[in-house]
């Protein structure tokens, strides 16, 4: 029920931000200006940690399985050419054979187009919904650590009260609220079950992200900004986000596996997508009722939905060591 | 002592306000008939919606509606169901379940996660190490419903080892399998965390200092490594203690264990509003105060950190 994140993943260390200068942008200036002082440029936490990435095996190998999935996402017909929605009731449960090579589920679709179908819902519930909380979550801890005082108190208050309930039980309850039912549209569908999450998700990424910036607005290079006259919105955007971002991107990458596994959950439960969406989750939960006799069912698609999680547990521990210096 | 126990009470209150205020909110008042389907196939008897309007204050604006609600809490009325149930007898017969659940995974967690992460701490990179490493990151990559699913499927139904489902007579060694699937994810956490922080403590002067004075080996890791290295391993089962105590929807629903999260997620779907928020409640509170637990227990572990 607990959000599935270890303390010790959560990376609250920006302790080495604040004394960089502003990276990307001082990156981009030195080379607007003319090649000739390049050397000097320092580079950014971004691209050390990119450079870093490229030579991490763990980086590697979860960036390809991450790719094959999103290509999945997209382009299902690259790897297969059935249809999922052409099924036989004749070959209902048949097991995995040469003609099928995952076998056949309950109303007899094929298994394999099936799975390979099933990536999207998982992946775009996924993203969006990282997306989501990343952009509500910066905002409010931008805001609380910048503005600091009520604003502060108040939007800390809020997060903690939102932090309060855990986050199974909320989406559970914000679904039931608002079911979806065989003739939803998909889009709408996989919209409620990625409001679900968003709405108790973000509550991490606040903390995570006043407190850094709480860190970096003390640096010399914002009250020199602040002296030169620039207004809120730019030392917030220019300066103070890029040097405060990093923890966020890492637990966002982190975070993303929850989701797809919370996804899965919810729909296992039968409260999440629905019948035209096509899920692991769905799969999952048809297939428990048949587990004695056909265990196919519940094995491929629970492979893929664990696979795809670690691909991005993978991902996360990869860019976690990299932006975080001290583990170095 | 006393004053921190206090303040951190006090401050649990704005906290309980907003959360329970944050469920009120979702469960009644969203848009959507509260009677719909209530009574069969045809719509509710206007008594009865009359009756039922007045029971649970609907008419009201929904802020002065959670109030009175708030109130009847505060007396320890958790008000009834629309079945006429009490909400908290009902919760009062999950709980002990929920509990003895909880404890069984716990138990796991201590003995298999913190043993698994003591001997991969003291041999780093010995063969050991790397089965814990990997085979956590298996465990935690797979989704608590499908291990629940395929342990059930091969130890309880192919082999028999163990009772498959739990149903009424949730007996400890019914509680076996369940509790280890509801730990299973926390058990790799928490190998990996005594691990690393094991192996971080290895290196530390006081150690040194152990073994330069010839302390035996056990004493050295038994005493001085190990009470320093447990600090944020306590934390964490102490904080995952308080969350498994909010019952466990997933793993109850699997085992068809008759606990809190069993009755939360069936009065969900039921829309059973009075119930959830009773139940959300209780298990909100449960949570922080266990969380002052760790925190006081913290201090006892590591004087340095003092609550005065």
């Amino acid at each position: 029920m607990h959000s599935p994140v270890a303390p010790d993943q959560i990376v609250p260390s920006a302790a080495h931000v604040p004394g960089r200068p502003p990276g990307r942008a001082g990156g981009q200036r030195g080379r607007r200006r003319g090649g000739g002082h390049r050397a000097a440029v320092p580079r950014s936490l971004a691209g050390d940690a990119w450079r870093d990435l490229r030579r991490s095996p763990v980086f590697l190998v979860s960036a390809a399985i991450i790719l094959v999935l999103v290509a999945m996402a997209a382009v299902p017909g690259l790897f297969t050419s059935a249809d999922p929605r052409a099924c036989d009731l004749a070959n209902s449960r048949l097991p995995p054979s040469g003609s099928a090579w995952f076998g056949y589920d309950l109303q007899g679709c094929d298994m394999y187009a099936r799975t390979v179908h099933g990536a999207r819902a998982s992946i775009l519930v996924g993203v969006l919904t990282t997306l989501g909380i990343a952009l509500v979550g910066s905002v409010v801890g931008m805001f609380a650590g910048y503005h600091g005082g009520r604003v502060d108190a108040l939007l800390s208050r809020l997060t903690d009260m939102f932090f309060a309930v855990p986050m199974l039980l909320g989406a559970i309850i914000v679904l039931a609220t608002f079911p979806s039912t065989v003739g939803t549209p998909a889009w709408q569908t996989i919209g409620k079950v990625v409001m679900a999450l968003g709405v108790l998700g973000w509550t991490t990424v606040a903390r995570l992200m006043r407190s850094t910036v709480i860190q970096v607005k003390q640096a010399d290079y914002v009250q020199a900004a602040r002296g030169l006259g620039a207004g809120t919105s730019r030392i917030l955007l220019r300066h103070i986000l890029p040097n405060a971002v990093a923890p966020v991107v890492v637990y966002s990458t982190i975070i993303l596996g929850v989701f797809v596994v919370l996804e899965a959950t919810l729909s296992f439960l039968g409260i999440g997508l629905q019948a035209p969406v096509i899920s692991w989750g769905i799969a999952i939960s048809e297939a428990r009722a048949y587990l004695r006799q056909s265990p196919h069912m519940l094995l491929f698609p629970g492979a893929f939905l664990s696979v795809t999680v670690l691909a991005f547990i993978m991902l996360g521990d990869a860019v976690r060591d990299a932006f975080d210096p001290r583990l170095r | 002592m006393g004053r921190y126990v206090a303040r951190r009470l006090l401050q649990m209150i704005p906290v309980v306000i907003g959360t329970t205020l944050i469920i009120y909110t979702l469960v009644w008042s969203l848009p959507g008939d509260p009677f719909a389907g209530r009574c069969g196939a045809r719509p509710c008897p206007p008594a009865y919606v009359a009756a039922m309007t007045d029971k649970y204050n609907l008419d009201d604006f929904w802020l002065v509606a959670y109030f009175k609600y708030l109130g009847n809490l505060l007396t320890g009325d958790f008000g009834e169901t629309f079945q006429g149930l009490s909400v908290g007898e009902e919760l009062l017969r999950a709980y002990p379940t929920t509990a003895k659940l909880a404890l069984v995974a716990i138990a796991f967690e201590i003995l298999i996660g913190i043993g698994a992460g003591i001997l991969a701490g003291l041999r780093r990179g010995s063969y050991i190490d790397n089965l814990v490493l990997v085979s956590t990151l298996v465990v935690v990559s797979i989704p608590v419903f499908v291990i629940g699913s395929v342990l059930q499927l091969f130890l309880g139904m192919r082999w028999g080892i163990f009772p498959a489902t739990v149903g009424g007579d949730a007996s400890l060694y019914n509680l076996i399998l369940p509790g280890f699937v509801l730990a299973s994810l926390s058990l790799a956490y928490v190998a990996r965390l005594t691990r690393t922080s094991l192996a971080e403590n290895r290196r530390a002067d006081y150690v040194r200092t152990a073994v330069a004075k010839g302390l035996p080996q056990r004493r050295v890791i038994g005493v001085h490594t190990m009470r320093n290295s447990l600090i944020p391993v306590v934390t964490f089962i102490g904080a995952d203690f308080g969350a498994l105590l909010g019952g466990a929807i997933v793993t109850e629903g699997i085992f068809n264990v008759p606990g809190v999260g069993n009755l939360i997620f069936r009065s969900i779907t039921a829309r059973d509003g009075v119930m959830v928020t009773g139940a959300v409640t209780v298990l909100v509170l449960v949570f922080l105060l266990v969380n002052l637990l760790v925190d006081l227990i913290y201090g006892w572990l590591d004087p340095r950190i003092s609550h005065g």
